[in-house]
């Protein structure tokens, strides 16, 4: 029982750590589509570069550990979103390549082509975990412990209005991380793009939420009903106050505020999916304690988890506390 | 659409992507232990030419690692996407195998690998060449971990059923140490070693033909032969020990493997031949009587089961396994065949100078890796037609995913990992091209690697040691 909890909670906050980490890098390869500049693509892949990969390592994490503690869920989930997980993996595997042989490309053509498949790799990424969002929300069928439905069910309006919005709610990530990280002009360019796209990841984050209950009964009755409006009231006020810092923090020219807010956006966003699903992992009927791994199970893998991933989380802000400050033309990371 | 096309084309998709992936690891596994060994002879010896290699196969090992890691995030998902079943019966024992696998290489990204490839002028000797070891250890331990899972499917015990079909741990130590675990770890950890070593010493042999009095390239070449004479006969015996093992708990599979369908005393060696599955005979059968007794049971008159003393539905296909254990098999031996040849040319002083042992080691540069996805081959197809040895069968393992979706996701597979590992080899090809120099550098800084994972080693200003 405690365990069951336990291990839902480290699930989801890799999942959450990937979100917010990972979500500011995949933001930037978005933003390539309006930073043409040579120069400046550099300056924005630079100031990533020695994190992006701890990033995506919370992806594997949260797989693995899904695996592990929830197999259930993780048979379940996987091949009712089959296409958009096969998508993601494989638009991770080609960023991921693009940008490292974008530094190594002999020729202008190919440094070209490298980052094109860097800017399309992480919209896709950034789109299908989207999809498998909305997905997730809108409910698996399951029979007998597998997944009862076809291959392209989760495709509605509803996963392509999440997709749109993670892919927006990203690129706004990676505007706030390079008003911090960068300086001179792209900052300035920056901080307009972080403006437009917070007013756009707004509006997703009401339509999303808008939209939400309708889905499913029990998500409306958590949210308006007694006494789940308790917890659920102050999730909209959060987001409108953090939003209101977030305005004055990019007005004032702060360079950390809105990097700040964005990500508080995110996490606030994350509680309301977690108040809206919770006990339920693969909405609408399975639940952590039904796609729980035995005691046994989960007592085993939590000995190495609680040593390593506290190791882990130190050594990963002891890096980026190392690469603090601002990434400049010509400066590389090493 | 039928059932049996949508698990052939998940089996061929979870194939395309392990067969891929496997070659990373295990050439991350045998290098990250050459280096250990190199960097180890140079602090002891304080040559140059240690050093140099060192850095020479650096670079190579940043690649290798990079590619592994891409190739390992979709593995973390495979398991759900095409065999669900699977996941849902096991996930609470293999799970957390595979979990500690991910957690071992997490831990290792994250630290000392950034500090091997770029720490060196930053670090000082000891804390350099403690994280190069455990670089290697590390390597080593996500084997344990990947063969521990691996080798629980093929022999499972200290597990319970469910009555939902589902196992659940009862002996933590009992699954790890299931009884074809260290057969499988030793043979694997080895092959790794070859591997890297044939790879390796045809890149020695390669550069001696143009620049013969290089000394870092004649370490090289020399370094690989001697592990040709010393490991690929201790290959060899861990590999027979391992088919005992094999005999003694998947006899269907050494049926398969060796081809033979009756069961009679003093059982031939098929050499060679064609088992055809559905006239129940190997055709074109080449054999030497009382051979595979002699191997299997070590008797002139032992008796192994043919492939006719399992009923038709539990044989592994044996054309497959049969054809991929010749080709580990040969390549085992013509490794251990060089390894003498190059052992008797040294002796005599000869060890630099034959040219044809040179073009030999050149054309056996793949020959490690090749003999070790036929192993795999043999192992896993010899497994069919269970997932989990004699519990749950392959086609009761499969996700619920028709045709379409399984062949569509595959083609998707083999179009993206041709373009990105083909540009990853061509890469590595041009960093083996050119030779080692005197003073080689290590890998460039300032160019962005996830292999650099999220050490912040290279943030540490050269030359000062904290």
């Amino acid at each position: 029982m405690i365990l069951t909890l336990v291990w839902a909670g480290v699930i989801a906050f890799a999942v959450l750590a990937y979100t917010l980490l990972d979500g500011f890098d995949l933001g930037v390869g978005i933003l390539f589509t309006v930073e043409r500049r040579d120069a400046d693509r550099d300056v924005m892949l630079n100031s990533v570069a020695p994190v992006w990969d701890g990033n995506e390592t919370w992806l594997v994490l949260g797989g693995g550990g899904l695996f592990a503690m929830f197999p259930l869920a993780y048979a379940v989930i996987l091949p009712a979103l089959y296409p958009a997980i096969i998508a993601m993996l494989l638009a991770l595997v080609f960023r991921g390549v693009g940008f490292e042989f974008r530094f190594r490309a002999a020729t202008a053509r190919g440094r070209a082509a490298w980052d094109a498949a860097f800017l399309s790799g992480s919209a896709l990424a950034a789109f299908c975990q989207g999809l498998v969002l909305g997905g997730l929300l809108q409910g698996i069928r399951v029979v007998d412990r597998v997944y009862a439905g076809g291959w392209w069910d989760w495709l509605t309006p509803f996963t392509v209005l999440c997709g749109a919005a993670v892919v927006i709610g990203y690129a706004m990530l990676g505007a706030c991380w390079l008003v911090w990280r960068t300086d001179g002009l792209l900052q300035q360019r920056c901080r307009r793009h972080a403006r437009v796209l917070a007013v756009a990841t707004l509006g997703c984050i009401v339509a999303v939420s808008l939209w939400t209950p309708l889905l499913n009964p029990a998500f409306s009755q958590r949210w308006f009903g007694w006494p789940g409006i308790v917890l659920t009231s102050p999730v909209p006020i959060l987001v409108a106050a953090v939003g209101w810092a977030f305005w004055r923090g990019l007005s004032r020219g702060h360079q950390f505020t809105p990097l700040l807010c964005a990500q508080a956006w995110f996490v606030l966003c994350y509680a309301g999916l977690g108040i809206s699903l919770f006990p339920l992992i693969a909405p609408p009927s399975i639940t952590i304690w039904e796609a729980a791994a035995p005691p046994s199970s989960q007592a085993f893998l939590l000995v190495g988890a609680a040593v390593l991933i506290p190791v882990i989380l130190a050594y990963t802000g002891f890096a980026y506390w190392v690469f603090r400050g601002k990434v400049r033309p010509g400066m590389h990371y090493h | 659409m039928s059932g049996a096309d949508a698990v052939l084309l998940a089996r061929a998709q979870f194939a395309f992507t392990i067969g891929f992936h496997i070659v990373l690891p295990a050439f991350s596994i045998g290098l990250a232990s050459y280096l250990a060994v190199l960097e180890g002879l140079w602090l002891a010896t304080h040559r140059q030419v240690y050093l140099d290699v060192f850095q020479y196969w650096l670079k190579a090992f940043a690649i290798v690692f990079a590619m592994g890691v891409v190739s390992g995030l979709v593995m973390a998902y495979e398991f759900g996407l095409n065999w669900a079943r699977f996941a849902d019966r096991t996930g609470a024992v293999v799970g957390p195998l595979m979990s500690y696998e991910v957690l071992t290489a997490f831990f290792l990204e994250a630290g000392f690998l950034g500090i091997m490839l770029f720490g060196r002028e930053r670090v000082g000797r000891t804390v350099h060449f403690a994280a190069t070891l455990l670089v290697a250890m590390g390597t080593l331990t996500s084997a344990f971990w990947i063969l521990a899972a691996n080798s629980w499917m093929q022999t499972p015990q200290g597990y319970t059923l469910s009555p939902d079909g589902r196992f659940l741990p009862a002996d933590w130590w009992q699954i790890i140490f299931n009884p074809s675990f260290p057969y499988r770890l030793v043979h694997m950890v080895i092959a790794c070693f070859l591997s890297v070593a044939f790879l390796v010493g045809a890149v020695g042999a390669w550069h001696l033909r143009r620049d013969a009095q290089n000394q870092a390239v004649r370490l090289m070449f020399s370094m690989a032969m001697w592990m040709a004479l010393a490991v690929a006969p201790i290959q060899v015996l861990a590999g027979d020990q391992h088919g005992l093992n094999t005999l003694q708990h998947q006899p269907a599979k050494v049926a398969a493997l060796e081809g033979d369908w009756e069961t009679r005393p003093g059982t031939p060696l098929i050499l060679f031949g064609m088992p055809n599955m559905r006239e129940e005979r190997t055709d074109w059968a080449v054999e030497i009587p009382h051979l595979g007794a002699l191997v299997l049971t070590h008797s002139w008159d032992g008796a192994i089961k043919g492939l006719k003393a399992f009923p038709p539905e539990l044989r592994p296909p044996s054309p497959v396994v049969f054809w991929a254990f010749r080709i580990m098999v040969g390549l085992g031996l013509l490794m251990a065949a060089v390894g003498l040849w190059a052992g008797w040319l040294r002796v005599r002083g000869r060890l630099y100078a034959s040219a044809w042992l040179r073009r030999a080691v050149v054309a056996m540069a793949p020959a490690g890796f090749v003999a070790l996805l036929a192993g795999w081959t043999v192992t896993e197809v010899g497994r069919q037609p269970f997932t989990v040895y004699g519990v749950l069968r392959t086609a009761d393992s499969v996700s619920p995913i028709g045709m379409p979706g399984v062949a569509s996701s595959l083609t998707a597979f083999v179009v993206v990992y041709l373009i990105v590992f083909g540009a990853g080899a061509v890469f590595l090809l041009r960093l083996l091209r050119r030779p080692p120099s005197v003073g080689e550098s290590g890998p460039p800084a300032g160019v962005p690697i996830r292999s650099a994972g999220i050490t912040p080693a290279p943030a540490i200003p050269e030359g000062r040691a904290p």
